[in-house]
């Protein structure tokens, strides 16, 4: 696949011995605009930290295309809010992949910089303390800050938590904004509406993938259904996951890009028949 | 004005022990202080204290193999504080304990093979004598010494600043457009340690870290910005010296303990009369704006 930004191979990341993304196959093509769904503890953020490569593979191998910037807003950030740093600060970190450690910043940056506070609905916030932000504001700040990273692929984690209506909709311009400027954007996502509306791709996650492809399609009742059956909690003596033994997920995912190393049967899709294909 | 110069320019201008002190003193301010701004925002500040403590087995080391020379204490402390510096940082970057647990670990493991080795070789007085240091006794090689870990330090904190601050705002960003996080924060460990080192023969091993953490957190009173932070911390570290100097020559006071207290007067007084301090807080915050 030539416009493949990421080539997840047989992907299994977890903590300890038990696996969070369970053999996930699949490609997530150049310029595509994912949202990644699933209930709470179904894998989403585990597999964007694999991506980001916070979190390396127990299995299996995430494949990026070669020289692609990567831009990650965590769910989680470990943003110390008591730092003494203003506003400009922080967003001016999202020049690191431009200017690295010694570079510096001009006056095009700082440019820059305003154009991306703005952006975000932040114009004339640039010398606030960080501690004096909302919550939402925060929120922004950081989508400033992924904005001037200037990022092949956009990997955000729950952004719009704690952000308000207004705000989510003016987000998720900007994030079409990318989506036309051909970058590779993956959003993990609660609100299903939000996802119909604006989300060409979805990926479905239960573990394993239930469904990956159009948006309309894997988000079908029956889907959403198998997604909610999904078994949460870990079990300490759950059987150890044998090399031919995982025959669920990686069939259904992404069939369009398929690489399979397994020697399944042709039937073996019907018996899992969501994925984008069999629909 | 003859009262004026016998109280603050004579004891400098006469005595050349005095103007040793002041400027070895001044240059550790110069490097001790950032650190110790950083060491405060990252919340390590115990950490300068238990790295000091951790530094001692290494300094003992010395001082029983060559006597009271500076080179060898300082080397052994060295070498004694990197291997509990790393080794904390290693099991914290590496395992599920947090910092300040495996540090506690190392440094009472440190401290206890110091105490031992000091010990062996018999008088309180020679660990006094480490513990706790003569800022007045700073000769040619202990100012050398001083001043190259000045420059080392001050080097240092200008080419990874920007690494510093991102690792110590947000370090899971850093570590997801760098790979500069932990080697980043390995190295601030080891400015730690050799800052604290330097001020040993000055300071002693406990007071150095004194020099290094209250005027870092007398500056934090005054300002919402880290370099305005630093640079305010070495000038109140450059007025704890001098008065601390001061007072040890007037009154006869032991020099270590006349600085880490000068500092330590400051720190009070920021915390009620500094911008961020309890008194402008209590007072100012009765009328507000619009908007």
């Amino acid at each position: 696949m030539t416009n493949a930004c990421l080539t997840f191979r047989d992907l299994t990341l977890g903590y300890g011995s038990h696996p969070a993304i369970h053999h996930l196959n699949g490609v997530v093509r150049k310029g595509s605009l994912t949202a990644v769904v699933g209930a709470n503890g179904s894998g989403k953020s585990t597999l964007m930290k694999g991506i980001v490569g916070v979190l390396k593979p127990m299995e299996g191998a995430v494949v990026r295309m070669p020289g692609v910037r990567t831009a990650y807003l965590p769910q989680q950030s470990e943003l110390d809010r008591s730092f003494p740093a203003r506003v400009v600060d922080l967003v001016s970190l999202g020049l690191w992949p431009k200017r690295g450690m010694l570079g510096r910043y001009t006056k095009e940056d700082r440019e820059s910089v305003s154009k991306a506070l703005m952006a975000v609905g932040l114009g004339g916030f640039e010398k606030r303390p960080i501690d004096t932000l909302s919550g939402g504001q925060l929120q922004r700040t950081l989508f400033a800050r992924v904005l001037l990273q200037d990022a092949d692929l956009i990997l955000l984690d729950e952004p719009f938590n704690a952000v308000d209506a207004k705000t989510v909709g003016d987000l998720i311009q900007l994030i079409k904004r990318w989506h036309g400027e051909e970058r590779t954007i993956m959003v993990v996502v609660h609100d299903l509406d939000l996802v119909r509306q604006n989300f060409p791709e979805t990926l479905l996650l239960a573990r394993q993938p239930v469904a990956w492809g159009d948006t309309k399609e894997t988000l079908r009742p029956e889907n959403l259904l198998k997604a909610r059956r999904f078994h949460e909690a870990w079990e300490e003596n759950a059987p150890w996951c044998e090399p031919d033994a995982h025959d669920h997920g990686d069939d259904l995912a992404h069939d369009r890009h398929h690489h399979h190393d397994h020697a399944h049967g042709p039937d073996h899709h019907h018996d899992h028949g969501s994925g984008p294909r069999a629909a | 004005m003859e009262f004026f110069y016998g109280l603050f320019i004579a004891p400098f201008a006469d005595f050349a022990f005095m103007q040793r002190a002041l400027f070895g003193s001044l240059m550790l301010s110069l490097g001790a202080c950032p650190v110790g701004v950083f060491l405060m925002l990252r919340r390590m500040s115990l950490s300068g204290d238990a790295m000091a403590h951790a530094i001692l087995p290494g300094a003992a080391a010395g001082f029983l193999l060559y006597g009271l020379e500076i080179l060898p204490m300082t080397i052994g402390g060295l070498i004694a504080g990197i291997i509990v510096a790393l080794g904390a940082g290693a099991v914290s970057r590496f395992t599920i304990q947090r910092e300040d647990a495996s540090m506690a670990a190392f440094y009472l493991i440190s401290l206890a093979v110091g105490v031992l080795m000091v010990s062996i070789r018999g008088s309180s007085v020679d660990l006094m004598h480490v513990l706790f240091g003569t800022v007045l006794a700073l000769n040619n090689e202990a100012l050398i010494l001083i001043g190259g870990i000045v420059a080392v330090t001050l080097a240092c904190l200008a080419i990874f600043w920007r690494a510093l601050v991102a690792e110590c705002l947000d370090p899971l960003f850093l570590r997801s457009v760098s790979r500069m996080g932990s080697p980043v924060h390995f190295i601030f460990l080891g400015l730690v340690v050799l800052n604290l080192v330097g001020g040993f023969q000055a300071l002693g091993t406990l007071l150095s870290v004194g020099l290094m953490m209250l005027p870092a957190a007398a500056a934090r009173f005054w300002t919402v910005r880290v370099e305005p932070m630093c640079v305010l911390a070495v000038l109140i570290g450059f007025a704890s010296c001098i008065a601390g100097l001061l007072l040890s020559y007037h009154a006869s006071l032991p020099s270590g303990p006349a600085i880490i207290l000068s500092a330590g007067v400051v720190y009070f007084c920021s915390i009620l009369f500094g911008t961020r301090g309890v008194l402008r807080a209590r007072i100012v915050h009765h009328r507000h704006r619009t908007a």
